[in-house]
Order: C-alpha cells, then sequence, then structure tokens
C-alpha cells in the first residue's frame, strides 16, 4: 500500500487531495441538475466568462478569483434574463454571452506585456498550488452546494422535471432558476483550481452522465454522481502524481473513463432511452 | 348567470351563442343529447349566489411583443366543464395560463375563485401541462411524479408524509394505475403518462382543474378512461377547463364550449355552439373535422 500512502507525505498532496475531492463533490452534485435541464453547455460558458474578470482583476491588482466571480455571476444572471426574455435558445444565450466576455479577456491580456504565468493557471488549473485559504474557500462552498440541495431537493426536482407545473402550483421557478445558476456560477470559479476554465465543465458534465446510464431514480442519480465525482478527482490526482501529468487532465480523463465503462455496462438505460424514443415517435404519429 | 357576458367581437348572432342554457328553448332534439351533463348543466349555481370560478373580461396576453389573447371575454361558473377548441397557435394554452397566473395578462381584468390570477391561492388550482413540456427522459418514477402534486401544499423545505403517500396511492387507483407506481415515467405510454399527469393534479385535491391538451397523443380506450374520471369528478363539484384540438369528443365530454381564435369567436353548449359558422369563424374552412364535429354534436 506504500503507492497509496507515499503521495500523502508531502503537504502539498494532502491539500491538493482534499480540495479535489471536495470539488468533485460539489461539481457532480449540482451537475447532475445540469445534465437534467439540459444546459451542459452552461459550465463551459460560465468559465470562460469568467477569464474577463480574472484578467480585469490581474490588472487592478485585486484577487483574482473575486474578478473571475462577479464575472461569471453576471454573465450567469444575464444569461437566465435574455433567455427567459427573449425567443433564443438556452444555448444560443450562452453562445453570445460567454464569447463576447472572453474576447473582452484576450484582448485585455493582449495588451499585458511580458508573460503572464498567474493567468496560465487559470486556464488549466494547477490543484497542487492550493493553499490554507483555498481549503476554506472549497469547505465553504462544498457545505454552501449540500445545504441548499438537501435543503430545497425536493423543489429543484419539481421544477427541473416540469417547470410549468412547478410555477401552477405555486414554486418560485424563477428564484430557483437564478439561485441555481448564481451556485453554478460560484462552483466553478472555486473548481478552476482543479480543472481550469478549459476543463471545468467535465467536472460538472461527465459524473452526472455517468450516473444517469447506471441509475433509474433521482435520488441514486446524485450519489453515483457524487461517488464518480470524488473516486475520479482522487483517482485522477493520483494519476498525475505518478504519471508526472498535468491534473487537471488526469481528473477529467479518469471521469471519461468512468462514462464510457458506464455506457458499456449499461443494458437498463439503453432499453428505457429506446422506450422513451419509441414513445416519443408514437406520440408524434398519432398526432 | 351568463346574461352578463360580453359577445360584441364574436361573429355569431349574440342571442344564438351566448345565452344562458335553457332547458325550455325550442331546439327540442338537442336536449337529448345533452346526456352526460344534463343533470349538472341544470344545477348549475345562480349569479347571485356563489361567485364565478373564472371571470376575464376584455383580456389581452401575448409572447415576445405577439398578442395572442385579443379581448377573451367569458366566465364559467362553479361545478362547469368547459372544453375550449381552437386551431393550433389559437391561444388555448396560453389562455390556460393566464387562468392559472402563470403568464401574465397585459389588459383587461381577470378574477379565479375570487381573486386576481397572479395572487391565487395555488392549492386550490391543479395544472396539468401539455405532455411535451415535461423531460421524459428523467429519472422519477410515477409515484414520485404523482407526489410532486402535494409538494405545493407542504411548502419550503418540509418532506411528504405518510398522509401524502396515501393521497398518491388513492390517486394512482383512481386512474387504474395502481399497479404502476414503481414504473419509471419514461417507460409509460402516452396514455399512461397522461394519465399518471391527471393524477398529480388530483393529489393536489384542487378547486379548479386545469389541463392543457389531456388526449394529444392518448389512445381511445385512455381518451376515454380520463374522460370518465374527470366527468366523475366534475359531478362531484371540481371545476374542469380543458384544452383540445380533438373535435370529435367535445360533444360527448363538455358541458360548454369555448371557440377560441386568438377571440372568443363563439362560447355555450356544445348543442348551440357546434355548427358550421362557428367552426369555420374558428377554425377557418376545414369541412371534413367541421362536418364531423357538427354530426355528434347534433
Amino acid at each position: 500500500m506504500h503507492w497509496l500512502t507515499d503521495p500523502l507525505q508531502n503537504e502539498f498532496m494532502v491539500r491538493a487531495l482534499v480540495a479535489s475531492a471536495l470539488i468533485g463533490l460539489t461539481c457532480s452534485i449540482i451537475g447532475v441538475f445540469v445534465v437534467l435541464r439540459n444546459m451542459s453547455f452552461i459550465g463551459d460558458g460560465l468559465a470562460h466568462a469568467s477569464f474577463a474578470g480574472i484578467v480585469i482583476a490581474y490588472l487592478l491588482k485585486i484577487n483574482l478569483y473575486a474578478g473571475g466571480l462577479v464575472f461569471a455571476v453576471l454573465t450567469a444572471l444575464g444569461i437566465g434574463s435574455i433567455s427567459k426574455r427573449s425567443e433564443l435558445s438556452l444555448d444560443t444565450t450562452i453562445g453570445v454571452l460567454f464569447t463576447s466576455a472572453f474576447a473582452l479577456g484576450v484582448l485585455l491580456m493582449s495588451r499585458v506585456h511580458g508573460y503572464v504565468s498567474d493567468l496560465q493557471d487559470f486556464l488549466f488549473g494547477n490543484i497542487l498550488g492550493v493553499d490554507r485559504t483555498d481549503i476554506v474557500l472549497v469547505i465553504s462552498l462544498a457545505i454552501l452546494v449540500l445545504a441548499v440541495v438537501v435543503l430545497l431537493y425536493k423543489e429543484l426536482l419539481f421544477a427541473s422535471f416540469d417547470p410549468v407545473m412547478a410555477q401552477a402550483s405555486g414554486l418560485p421557478t424563477d428564484m430557483l432558476y437564478y439561485l441555481l445558476l448564481v451556485l453554478l456560477a460560484v462552483t466553478i470559479i472555486v473548481s478552476l483550481q482543479a480543472a481550469g476554465i478549459v476543463l471545468v465543465a467535465a467536472l460538472l458534465v461527465t459524473p452526472a452522465a455517468t450516473a444517469y446510464q447506471l441509475t433509474t431514480r433521482f435520488r441514486s442519480m446524485v450519489v453515483v454522481s457524487a461517488c464518480i465525482g470524488v473516486g475520479s478527482a482522487v483517482g485522477g490526482l493520483y494519476a498525475s502524481y505518478y504519471l508526472n501529468a498535468a491534473s487537471g487532465a488526469t481528473i477529467v480523463l479518469a471521469a471519461t473513463a468512468c462514462f464510457f465503462l458506464a455506457m458499456a455496462l449499461s443494458p437498463k438505460r439503453r432499453s428505457l432511452l429506446s422506450a422513451v424514443l419509441a414513445s416519443r415517435r408514437n406520440a408524434a404519429a398519432g398526432r | 348567470m351568463s346574461g352578463t357576458r360580453e359577445h360584441d367581437h364574436t361573429h355569431v348572432a349574440p342571442t344564438q351563442i351566448g345565452s344562458p342554457p335553457d332547458h325550455s328553448h325550442s331546439i327540442a332534439p338537442a336536449a337529448p343529447h345533452l346526456h352526460p351533463h344534463d343533470g349538472h348543466v341544470r344545477d348549475r349555481a345562480p349569479a347571485s349566489g356563489v361567485p364565478a370560478a373564472i371571470s376575464f373580461a376584455g383580456v389581452c396576453a401575448g409572447y415576445f411583443g405577439r398578442d395572442v389573447l385579443d379581448e377573451v371575454t367569458f366566465s364559467v361558473e362553479r361545478g362547469d366543464f368547459v372544453g375550449i377548441i381552437g386551431p393550433n397557435g389559437s391561444g388555448k394554452s396560453t389562455l390556460l395560463k393566464t387562468i392559472a397566473g402563470i403568464h401574465p395578462i397585459q389588459c383587461g381584468t381577470a378574477t379565479v375563485l375570487g381573486s386576481d390570477p397572479a395572487r391565487l391561492d395555488r392549492r386550490k388550482i391543479g395544472y396539468v401541462p401539455q405532455i411535451e413540456t415535461v423531460n421524459w427522459a428523467f429519472p422519477v418514477s410515477v409515484f414520485d411524479v404523482v407526489l410532486m402534486g402535494r409538494y405545493g401544499r407542504l411548502g419550503l423545505f418540509k418532506r411528504p408524509t405518510r398522509r401524502d403517500a396515501d393521497a398518491v396511492r388513492a390517486a394512482l387507483d383512481e386512474v387504474g394505475m395502481a399497479d404502476r407506481g414503481e414504473s419509471l415515467i419514461g417507460q409509460l405510454s402516452g396514455g399512461q403518462q397522461q394519465r399518471a399527469f391527471v393524477a398529480r393534479a388530483l393529489v393536489q385535491e384542487p378547486e379548479l382543474l386545469l389541463l392543457d391538451e389531456p388526449i394529444a397523443g392518448v389512445d381511445a380506450g385512455s381518451q376515454h378512461a380520463i374522460f370518465t374520471l374527470l366527468e366523475h369528478r366534475n359531478h362531484g363539484g371540481m371545476t374542469i377547463v380543458a384544452t383540445t384540438h380533438d373535435l370529435s369528443c367535445v360533444a360527448t365530454w363538455f358541458g360548454q364550449v369555448l371557440c377560441l381564435n386568438h377571440r372568443v369567436i363563439a362560447y355555450g353548449p356544445p348543442s348551440q355552439v357546434l355548427n358550421e359558422q362557428t367552426l369555420s369563424a374558428t377554425f377557418g374552412s376545414h369541412p371534413l373535422i367541421i362536418g364531423e364535429a357538427v354530426r355528434s354534436a347534433d
């Protein structure tokens, strides 16, 4: 068992393990709502949008996360309100808003002279660089997201499954939607340390998409997604230690391996999907 | 009661359409064919008693600057069973959503169960959305879906109790799905999905039940089962409003029919409303559909 304990001799590895496991947990739980609401693109969108805020914060010499968070939250709220008020789809709105914020970041960065190594970490993540403050931040985030999901479990479930009837029965569906968007923005910013702007969406989507193929109940999908999220974060980090490779990439690829394994092992889900498609076809034909 | 309805914008003679149900009227053969609703039409509450379940006066509503409802005026008495018919895109769903208070009105006044629809006590209305608006690939059981009908009653943070579970089982039994509670919602046929949705609305124990296209994509057996159930609840005092673009069921089941094409074209009992004149004003000219509906109303 030396191969398991050896890396823990280094304090930075212990911190990285705690941080990546908590990030994996938080992302994979909130990712269940992202996947079931068909808004997977939003993870990528908010992460890229935060780039402008990070560069602005860098130029102003303030906390980079704070800058990224402001841009991610504003973009999340903008995406929510534009897609509600116009006939454009959520994907299209995300496509327009995130590229514009990312372009602003690129424009500002191109005006900065010299090599900007701090900003590199934001693009690809650097979980080995987390310090004590980061750990406190990650723990607070995990508590916040878990508390919201536990307290508003039935409301989030109802509003995700059937927004129209949820609204008709008096649930504050708009408020729940914006709450989910803001939680997503916060989660993504904190998770940038693990996977960076380019890869963070995978932490949200891949564990939940994997769990979806293995489960037939919402509750079990949340639990399985959380296990895959934590497992691939820890496994990916060990792989990065022994392969001497970028940790963000190994974590994402570990989750992807689970995804394809689940696809291969999920006859039940395949039959369900074909049943759903067949009933849609029948409904369309009957009209 | 319906004497106050305004029909100055109908395409049809107001005397024929908006008049109160009068069982002594001269079209004698119509009466026997009102059979399923004969009793309750006669029992409708008098105007002086309980306020109307729904009262719309000159209501407009729309989406993104496009008007969908144009000065809609009508009222529904408590205990009515109303069908809203009209072609696709005529505003049926929007009308149902304005009644439910989940779509804003831009002009006119609306009263539902004695209050502004936007401030309505949500526990009093049941709403069955069009089944296309729902994500059928969602990993939830039929039981879980029906249980959602209790969520509004439970309030924030509260967990369902044994009483809620009992209500769900009773509702599943009522719609003939007692043995399907543990099935995944996505594995059901269209008719079963629709019955599960009706069960979900019933566990709310609503006074007013609104159904958006409850028989779209549903086989004949389930259609009959759904309407029989609704009729039973209607006799028990529940006010029911359903949209449909399937005219074949209208004369058989509904006590009142509202023909909608952005505006109220006609409103009244099927025997008075379902004629070639109103239906071509509602649907444009579709002689086949209209011929069938008029035949089944006669």
